[in-house]
């Protein structure tokens, strides 16, 4: 294959190359090992440093686009707040969040801790529209932003919804579990929660959101970060107790991916540089 | 005063948010947090706009037989069912057994998803047609890419493995977020922050008017 | 494999949206119209009973079948609810052009809340903690560390500068903001490789989807 050839490939055979070896791994793992980094120690161990049985805020901001970066990073967030034996009330911010973030916590309740009761040790409730303005309002009470949890149970009735007696606003919390996927997010949580009511934070976002919040975890405003599929494949394996999540079973996926989209970048220039008018034809 | 009325309550209702966060009494925090209430029940009457003016549109289109006509059909057809359902299921719609989260786990979740999942797909033809190295910051972005592309993956430090700790991928990886990522990321922030501040305080003073939009 | 019909039904729905990578086609334009409508029908009805029935309709219900009904208290605005109610209605005038206007003074206030909650948010956290972060000292202890931390502050001083247009870059400002575009290259690039692991995480959780809850292979 000469490297006109290469420069004129019709780039479905690219797909098709990528489609493989992204396939290729999630059939037949090659085990590659996987190394905690700093920023999601500080993850874990902020949310081990919780007093146990405290109630924890937990705000799940993403839908099901990115389901296979920050699914397995609330799971693994409920396993570690639940072996505590914490209380975790859990918001949604974005309108195509509810369903799927409901269904991840029953998942995990429902196989890991089936003796948890909703609306006694964690309660769902929900989403709302407004943002920015959300988060502030339950700065003064969260109730009054949520006045009926995910299952329209009010939040006010504390036979159906024990948890909520002890929930008052920010105060009520030790710490602000945020998983998102970027507007409303932790940058909004940063500026409007953790820097006006003071509210300790961790956070797990997307990768191409984790860049921009390095500046909020040098600066303490975060006190841990999980990015992307790796941040949670390496929470899973700083929590251990054995999890396999689906992140650590993509590492290997994602790390052909990469070798292949570095091999395009510098292919692509060896084949421009050697074309050149004047260069080595 | 079709204008002017809306710019004075951008304004009274802009700057007394400002005061609120300096004013933490009653006389202030209170009102501060009844128009918070009412921008959430406003921003949710705008979603439900969204929709009313997709359905607009797209009927629109279907009447006068327009070019992809049929799609559209799909696409109302998708939008009344989805909606009809929505509010037939009643206020426990939510619930894992009913219609309406069957529409949302077997057809939103999965297509939505999926839309997304196309772009890795041209990220890689991208990477190859598009990613040309011809200046130093060319250069250095490349370098920086595949640094921390790689890096941030095991496959850097198992390559990298027989160095010594600090030269291996993961390590120099870590060591361009920590500094002169975070450097430019925070400058980058900061000028964002100035830049925020200085529209806000243009909208609120009337100055930035564009959101009125229209003629008159 | 799975005999759920649903699953089917969505496995199906992403092989339609993946036949685009070969070309665009009438299942890809299908899929993506059934995506977009379900999409709005969706949000129509979250907002609907998450928000306007819950958080406006109840509330006003309540106000008015009890005592009290023009007495409102923080968290509790009863009858007052009934400006954002009436503005959220008049929001539907743009879609009729002559009274279109009206739909301004709900805009105006969704404008005003939210540009007074970003500018002091950004003042707060993007401006002054980042300053304040940004003084740190520059001898840690550790030469290593300490040359890191010098160069962090170099090219924080360098990148801002470059934002700095007031000015023609010429001079020791052309070098500054020289310097700063290499360090915004650096972080480019570095989103660069980020963007890319999210973009492929997708592709491998659609795989995951279709190899596992679809065909079965565990």
């Amino acid at each position: 294959m000469g490297l006109e050839s290469i420069e004129k490939l019709d780039r479905r055979w690219l797909f098709l190359l990528m489609g493989l070896l992204v396939l290729g791994p999630l059939i037949a793992p090659i085990g590659l090992p996987l190394t905690v980094s700093v920023p999601v120690q500080g993850f874990f161990d902020t949310v081990a440093k919780v007093p146990d049985g405290s109630t924890v805020l937990m705000s799940c901001d993403y839908d099901p686009a990115s389901r296979p970066e920050l699914v397995p990073m609330t799971k693994t967030a409920m396993h570690q707040l639940m072996d505590k034996n914490c209380k975790v009330v859990v918001t949604v911010l974005w309108p195509g969040g509810p369903g799927i973030v409901d269904q991840t916590l029953r998942e995990v309740m429902r196989e890991s801790y089936p003796a948890k009761k909703y609306g006694v040790d964690w309660v769902n409730l929900g989403y709302k529209a407004g943002n920015e303005a959300v988060m502030v309002v339950m700065g003064q009470g969260i109730a009054n932003a949520f006045p009926e949890d995910y299952t329209s149970q009010s939040t006010t009735d504390y036979t159906k919804l024990p948890i909520m007696r002890g929930v008052r606003d920010y105060s009520s919390f030790p710490l602000l579990v945020n998983i998102s996927a970027g507007y409303p997010g932790t940058k909004e949580w940063v500026q409007q929660v953790q820097s006006r009511f003071h509210l300790p934070m961790v956070s797990g976002c997307t990768a191409v959101s984790a860049p921009e919040y390095y500046p909020y975890l040098q600066s303490g405003q975060l006190q841990g970060l999980l990015g992307g599929m790796a941040g949670a494949a390496e929470y899973e394996k700083a929590y251990g107790h054995g999890l396999k999540g689906a992140a650590t079973k993509g590492m290997d996926a994602q790390s052909l991916a990469h070798v292949f989209v570095a091999i395009c970048i510098l292919l692509g220039n060896v084949v421009q540089i050697t074309r050149r008018p004047g260069g080595a034809a | 005063m079709k204008r002017e009325i809306p710019l004075f309550i951008t304004a009274a209702i802009g700057l007394y948010m400002i005061l609120s966060f300096f004013v933490p009494h009653q006389f202030v925090s209170v009102p501060a947090d009844f128009l918070q209430q009412c921008a959430i029940i406003l921003v949710a009457f705008g979603y439900v706009l969204g929709g009313a003016n997709a359905l607009r549109v797209n009927f629109d289109t279907i009447y006068k037989r327009q070019s992809g006509w049929p799609y559209k059909a799909v696409l109302v057809a998708g939008l009344l069912t989805t909606l009809i359902i929505g509010l037939a299921d009643g206020r426990n719609w939510q619930d894992e057994t009913t219609r309406s989260m069957w529409i949302y786990n077997r057809l939103y979740s999965p297509m939505q998803a999926t839309m997304f999942a196309l772009l890795a797909f041209f990220i890689a033809s991208a990477a190859f047609r598009a990613f040309r190295i011809r200046t130093v910051e060319a250069g250095l972005l490349a370098v920086a890419a595949l640094i921390v592309m790689l890096g941030r993956v095991p496959v850097g430090n198992w390559a990298t493995g027989f160095l010594p700790h600090w030269a291996q991928l993961g390590t120099v990886q870590e060591w361009i977020m920590n500094f002169p990522q975070n450097a430019a990321k925070r400058a980058i922030l900061i000028g964002a922050a100035l830049g925020v501040m200085a529209t806000g305080l243009r909208v609120i003073l009337g100055i930035e008017r564009s959101y009125l939009s229209g003629e008159d | 494999m799975s005999h759920d019909f649903g699953l089917w039904i969505a496995a199906l729905l992403t092989l339609c949206i993946f036949s685009f990578l070969y070309k665009d086609n009438p299942f890809y334009k299908f899929a993506e119209h059934l995506f977009v409508g379900v999409s709005a029908g969706y949000y129509i009805v979250l907002n609907f009973w998450t928000v306007i029935m819950t958080n406006l309709w109840d509330p006003l219900v309540k106000a008015f079948s009890n005592p009290g009904t023009f007495s409102p208290q923080q968290g509790d605005y009863r009858a007052l609810l009934l400006i954002p109610g009436i503005l959220g209605l008049l929001l539907f005038t743009r879609l009729f052009g002559k009274i279109g206007w009206m739909s301004r003074w709900a805009l105006a206030v969704i404008i005003g809340v939210y540009a007074g909650l970003k500018t002091t948010g950004f003042a707060q956290s993007d401006l002054v903690a980042q300053v304040q972060a940004s003084l740190q000292p520059l001898w840690t202890g550790s030469l290593g560390q300490s040359i890191s931390v010098i160069l962090f502050t170099i090219g924080l001083i360098c990148s801002l500068l470059f934002f700095f247009f007031s000015r023609e870059h010429k001079g020791a400002l052309g070098v500054a903001s020289k310097i700063g575009v290499y360090f915004l290259m650096i972080s480019f690039g570095a989103g660069y490789g980020y963007t890319v692991m999210s973009r492929v995480s997708l592709l491998i959780g659609r795989f995951q989807f279709l190899l596992e809850d679809w065909l079965g292979f565990k």
